[in-house]
C-alpha cells in the first residue's frame, strides 16, 4: 500500500530564552501508521508536539498537513487541521460526566442534546474497543478512564491525527496492552499516531517507526523492525550505554525493619494505609510496587516518622549483640542513658553503667571498643518524630519523591543541603561548614555531579544532579535502611544507572533498601522481593526473580473487598 | 481558517522568565531604575513647581534642593544619619521574620509598645529609681513589651496556622488605641500631650545626641548578618523560609522555631522603641513610630533581607523623604509633592524588580536574546 504524508514539519526550532529546545527538526508522519518520538527527559520531545498541537508557536520552520503549509496559532487552528493532543496531565472538569466533558467547547449547530452526544461517545467507543460510560462522572474513574475520555475527546472532534505524550506513565500492564490494542485498531482505521516516550520496550512493541530526538535535535528516523534496544539507546543517549543492572544474591540476610498492622488517615479522615505489614532485611532490595498514590509515600513517610500512624508498630532491630557501641550516630546522652539501662558489659560479662563517671572517662572507654551491648537493639519507631529516630541513634535514611520540596532546600548550595543532616552537631550555636563543604566536595567527585560549584543554588542543577546530591547525603550517614521513592523518575538514562548502581551498592553493604518505582521492568530486574500496595493495602510480596508483569499487574489493581469498583 | 496565506507571527511582545541573572547587570538594571526615576521626578516636579509658580525654574534646581535635604548641614546629615539607623533597626527586626516568610508587617505595632512600655516604667518610676537602673528597667520593659506583641500571632500562626499578615496588622491599630488610652490616663489636663518625661534620656556620647544610637543599631546590623548567616538558629530560619515539609524532614521542631523567631523580631522592634522613647521622644503619642514600621517593609524588601544591603536601601529612603521635604520647603509647594516624589522613585525601584526576573521580547528580535526593555 502507497504511504501517504499526513503530517510534516520542515525546520523547526524553539527558543525558551537562552535554551534551545527543538534546533532545525524535520519529521514526517504517514497515515496510517503509529510514530514514536523517543528522547530523554528534557530532550524537547514534549516541546514539539506542543507545536503541532498549537500550545507553542515555532520560532522558525513550516508544518504541512496534507502537503498543504498551515501555521498553527491555537489548539482550535490544530483542530481545524484534524490534530488532537493527549495531555500527559489530563484537562478533565472534575464534577463533569464524560459526555460532558468530551462535548465541551465543541461548537455545534443546533440544539445541545446529551442524548445524541452519547450516543456518539458510545459508537466512538465501539468502533475502537475502548470501554466507556460516557455518563460516568471523572471523579467516579481510575486514571485508565480519564485517559480514554482524553482520547474520544480528540476523536469526537474529528481528529486523524493524535498525539499521546507518555500515555502509559500512569498505566499498569493490562491497561497498556488495552490502549495499545485500541492505538493499533486507529490505525487501521487510517489515523496517525504520535506517542511520545522514553521507554524502549513500549516503542518496540507497538511503533511502526521511531523518530530520536537528543538535546533538541532530530537524530534519525528508524523502522521499527529494523531496529533493537541497544540501538535506539545508542542514539538517545549519543553513546553506547549498558543495560544491566547488576543483580546478586542477597548475602546473610537479616531482618531489620519489621513494619505490623500499620493504620494511617489522612487529614481528611481517609483510611491511606490499612494493616500494612511487612519485614525489610539488611542486604536485599525491597521493591514497593502500585499504582501511583495507593499510599506508597505515606508509608515511607510514617516509618520516618513525619506522620504518625495510628495503631501498628515499626520496629527497628540493630543486631548488636556483644558488638562495641559507638559514637558515630550516638549521642554521649543516648550512650549514659542505656549504660543506666544496663545494657552494656565490657566483654567479660561485667555490667557498665558508667556511674559517676566523667564524660572524658565515658568517652574513653566507649572509644577503646571494650564496650559491648548485652542484647540486639530493638527500637519500636512508632510516635517518633524524625529527631527523636536520630537521637535514639537509628540510621535512617530516606529520599523522597519530592526532592527539592522536602529532601532538599532548593535556594541553598549543595554544602548547605550536606549540613541539613548534620548541622546540630558540635556544641556551639554556631555552623561548622567545613565538614559539610568536604562531603559536598566528595559528592560531586563520587557521584560526578555536574555544578557550577558547590554554592550555586541546588535548584538551578539538573534533575539527575540534584537527585545524586540528595541521594549522596543519605548514603553518606553509612544508614541502616535506606528507602527511596521514586529515586529515578525524570531522570536521564545514565543518572538512573548511577542511582540502581548505588542502591546495589548499598544492598551489598548490608543495608536494608526499600525502593519505591513505577516502571515495573526496573523493579524485576534491580529487587530482590517486591511487595505491591493497592489503596493502602498490601496485595501480595513476590519474589523478583521469577514473577512476572502481568502478575504484578493483577495485584496492582487487586481488591480486597468492594470498597473500591472494580476497573474496567 | 487553515487556509491562511498571511503568514501569522508571534503577538507583539511576550515574556520570559529569567533562570539566573549575573549580579552585576541586576544592580545595573535597579541603578537604572533610580536614574530614570529621578529623571522622571524633576520633569514631574519641574512642570508642577512651574504651573504653581508661574516663574520657571532650572530643572537643576531641583536635583540641587533634592541633595540638599539631607546633606547641606551638619545637623541635617546627623538627621539623616538618626532617621537612617531607626528605619534600618525596624527593618533588622522584621528580618529574621521575612527570611522566615512569615510575614510580618506589625513592626509598626512592636515598635510602639517598645515605646509605651518604656514610657510606661519611666512614668511610673521615673522619679524613684536611679537614672541606669531606670533605663534598664525601661530597656527590658520595651523588650518585653515587643515580643510579647510579636508572639501573640506566632503563638496562633503556629497552633491554628491563622494569616499572620492579617494578624500583625491588626495588632498595629490594637497598639496605637493603647497608647491613646495611656495617654487618657495619663493626661489628666487635657491637652492629650505627655510633657517629657526628663528623667528618661539616654546618655550623650561623643558630643552628639544621636550618635548612640546610630552606633548601637550598627552594632545590630552586623550582630543580625552573623545570626542570619552563621549561626545554627539563622540556618533553621533559612529553612523554614524555604520549605516547611523539609525542616519536617530533617527534623526541624518548625513551631518552635516561628515561636522563637517572631520573640526575636518582636525584640528587635521593642528595641527600636526604645530607642525612640529613651534616646529622642522621652514622651510618646499615638504616632511616636509615624508609619515607619510599613515604611521599614520595604527597606527589608527592597535590601533582599540582607542587613548589609538594608543599609543602603535606608539610606535611599531617607535621602528620597529629606530630599522631598527640602524641595517642598524651597519651592513653597504643598508637602503632598514630596509624596509624590517618593511614590514615583519607589514606582520605578519596584518595578525594575520585573525585568530582573523576567526577559521582555519583542517581535523580529527572535535572533538574538532580547534584552530587557526598560520603560515602565
Amino acid at each position: 500500500m502507497e504511504k501517504q504524508l499526513a503530517l510534516q514539519m520542515r525546520g523547526i526550532t524553539k527558543r525558551f530564552g537562552g535554551v534551545i529546545a527543538n534546533k532545525q527538526v524535520d519529521l514526517d508522519v504517514y497515515r496510517g501508521e503509529i510514530m514514536a518520538v523517543l528522547g530523554e527527559n528534557g530532550c524537547g520531545k514534549t516541546t514539539l508536539m506542543n507545536m503541532i498541537a498549537g500550545i507553542y508557536f515555532p520560532d522558525e520552520g513550516k508544518i504541512f498537513v496534507d502537503g498543504r503549509e498551515v501555521v498553527i496559532r491555537s489548539p482550535k487552528d490544530a483542530f481545524a487541521n484534524g490534530i488532537g493532543m493527549i495531555h500527559q496531565h489530563f484537562k478533565l472538569v472534575d464534577l463533569f460526566t464524560a459526555a460532558e466533558n468530551i462535548v465541551l467547547g465543541v461548537k455545534e449547530k443546533g440544539k445541545y442534546n446529551l442524548k445524541a452526544v452519547n450516543a456518539r461517545v458510545a459508537q466512538i467507543a465501539e468502533k475502537y474497543g475502548f470501554r466507556i460510560d460516557p455518563q460516568k462522572k471523572i471523579y467516579d474513574m481510575s486514571v485508565s478512564e480519564k485517559q480514554t475520555v482524553e482520547i474520544i475527546k480528540v476523536l469526537y472532534r474529528g481528529a486523524d491525527i493524535l498525539i499521546l505524550d507518555e500515555p502509559t506513565a500512569v498505566l499498569t500492564p493490562q491497561e497498556i496492552s488495552r490502549l495499545f490494542s485500541v492505538l493499533r485498531r486507529m490505525k487501521e482505521d487510517g489515523k496517525s499516531i504520535i506517542i511520545i516516550t522514553h521507554k524502549l520496550n513500549e516503542v518496540l512493541e507497538v511503533s511502526d517507526r521511531v523518530a530520536i530526538l537528543r538535546r533538541g535535535e532530530h537524530i534519525a528516523t528508524v523502522e521499527t523492525k529494523d531496529t533493537n534496544e541497544n540501538e535506539l539507546t545508542e542514539m538517545m543517549v549519543g553513546k553506547k550505554i549498558s543495560l544491566n543492572i547488576n543483580r546478586t544474591e542477597p548475602k546473610n540476610a537479616a531482618p531489620r525493619l519489621f513494619v505490623k498492622n500499620l493504620n494511617l488517615y489522612d487529614a481528611e479522615g481517609v483510611h491511606v494505609l490499612r494493616d500494612v505489614s511487612f519485614t525489610a532485611c539488611g542486604g536485599e532490595i525491597l521493591g514497593i510496587a502500585g499504582i501511583a498514590g495507593s499510599g506508597q509515600r505515606e508509608l515511607l513517610e510514617s516509618i520516618s516518622g513525619l506522620q504518625p500512624a495510628v495503631t501498628g508498630e515499626i520496629i527497628f532491630h540493630n543486631p548488636k549483640k556483644n558488638k562495641p557501641v559507638t559514637f558515630f550516630h550516638k549521642s554521649m546522652k543516648r550512650v549514659r542513658e542505656l549504660g543506666a539501662q544496663n545494657a552494656f558489659h565490657d566483654g567479660k560479662g561485667n555490667p557498665v553503667s558508667f556511674q559517676g563517671m566523667r564524660p572524658g572517662a565515658v568517652r574513653k572507654w566507649v572509644e577503646s571498643g571494650d564496650v559491648l551491648f548485652n542484647e540486639d537493639e530493638i527500637i519500636n519507631l512508632r510516635h517518633r518524630t524524625p529527631l527523636q529516630i536520630r537521637e535514639l541513634g537509628v540510621r535512617l535514611s530516606f529520599v523522597p519523591e519530592d526532592r527539592l520540596g522536602m529532601g532538599l532546600v532548593g535556594s541553598m548550595g549543595i554544602t548547605d543541603n550536606m549540613m541539613l543532616r548534620s548541622y546540630r552537631k558540635g556544641r556551639a550555636g554556631f555552623l561548622d561548614r567545613k565538614k559539610p563543604r568536604a562531603l559536598a566536595d566528595e559528592i560531586i567527585q563520587d557521584l560526578e555531579v555536574s555544578t557550577p560549584g558547590v554554592n550555586t543554588p541546588v535548584r538551578r542543577l539538573s534533575g539527575g544532579n540534584v537527585q545524586k546530591v540528595l541521594v549522596g547525603r543519605e548514603i553518606a550517614f553509612t544508614p541502616k535502611v535506606l528507602m527511596a521513592a521514586y529515586p529515578v523518575r525524570g531522570l536521564d538514562i545514565n543518572s538512573s544507572y548511577t542511582i540502581y548502581h548505588l542502591l546495589n551498592m548499598q544492598k551489598e553493604n548490608g543495608v536494608a533498601v526499600i525502593f519505591v518505582g513505577e516502571d515495573l521492568d526496573v523493579l524485576l530486574e534491580l529487587c530482590d522481593r517486591i511487595l505491591v500496595i493497592n489503596s493502602g493495602a498490601v496485595t501480595g510480596i513476590v519474589d523478583a526473580r521469577t514473577a512476572t508483569k502481568e502478575e504484578i499487574g493483577l495485584l496492582m489493581t487487586k481488591t480486597d473487598d468492594a470498597r473500591k469498583e472494580e476497573a474496567p | 481558517m487553515s487556509q491562511q496565506s498571511v503568514k501569522l507571527h508571534e503577538p507583539l511582545v511576550h515574556l520570559s522568565k529569567r533562570d539566573t541573572i549575573a549580579p552585576l547587570k541586576a544592580w545595573l538594571i535597579r541603578l537604572a531604575a533610580i536614574v530614570l526615576g529621578l529623571v522622571v521626578c524633576g520633569l514631574v516636579a519641574f512642570v508642577l513647581i512651574e504651573k504653581i509658580q508661574q516663574k520657571p525654574e532650572k530643572i537643576w534646581d531641583f536635583y540641587n534642593a533634592f541633595i540638599r535635604g539631607s546633606f547641606s548641614t551638619p545637623r541635617k546629615l546627623w538627621k539623616f544619619l538618626k532617621n537612617l539607623s531607626i528605619l534600618l533597626c525596624i527593618a533588622l527586626g522584621l528580618t529574621p521574620a521575612f527570611r522566615m516568610r512569615f510575614w510580618n508587617i506589625g513592626g509598626e505595632g512592636q515598635t510602639l509598645v517598645g515605646v509605651l512600655g518604656a514610657i510606661a516604667v519611666a512614668f511610673y518610676a521615673g522619679d524613684r529609681l536611679p537614672s541606669w537602673a531606670l533605663l534598664t528597667l525601661m530597656l527590658l520593659a520595651a523588650l518585653l513589651a515587643g515580643a510579647v506583641w510579636a508572639v501573640i500571632p506566632a503563638l496562633f500562626k503556629a497552633k491554628w496556622n491563622t494569616n499572620e499578615t492579617l494578624f500583625t496588622l491588626m495588632m498595629n491599630y490594637v497598639a496605637t488605641f493603647l497608647v491613646s488610652f495611656f495617654l487618657e490616663v495619663w493626661v489628666t489636663n487635657g491637652s492629650g500631650a505627655l510633657p517629657k518625661l526628663k528623667q528618661a534620656k539616654l546618655p550623650v556620647v561623643g558630643g552628639n545626641d544621636y550618635l548612640l544610637i546610630i552606633l548601637v543599631v550598627l552594632a545590630l546590623d552586623a550582630a543580625l548578618f552573623v545570626y542570619m548567616n552563621f549561626s545554627k538558629q539563622g540556618y533553621e530560619i533559612s529553612v523554614v523560609g524555604e520549605s516547611v515539609r523539609t525542616a519536617q524532614y530533617v527534623g526541624i521542631n518548625v513551631r518552635k522555631v516561628i515561636i522563637r523567631t517572631m520573640i526575636l523580631s518582636g525584640m528587635l522592634c521593642g528595641l527600636t522603641g526604645y530607642l525612640i522613647g529613651a534616646g529622642l521622644d522621652q514622651s510618646i503619642t499615638a504616632n511616636s513610630v509615624g508609619g515607619q514600621g510599613f515604611t521599614a517593609i520595604m527597606v527589608a524588601w527592597l535590601g533582599k533581607f540582607n542587613p548589609i544591603f538594608m543599609i543602603l536601601t535606608s539610606g535611599l529612603i531617607q535621602l528620597l523623604n529629606q530630599g522631598a521635604a527640602q524641595i517642598s520647603q524651597d519651592f513653597n509647594v504643598s508637602g503632598a509633592l514630596p509624596e509624590v516624589i517618593v511614590g514615583i522613585i519607589l514606582f520605578f525601584i519596584i518595578g525594575s524588580e520585573f525585568f530582573i526576573n523576567y526577559q521582555v521580547h519583542f517581535r523580529g528580535c527572535g535572533k538574538k536574546t532580547a534584552k530587557g526593555g526598560k520603560a515602565a
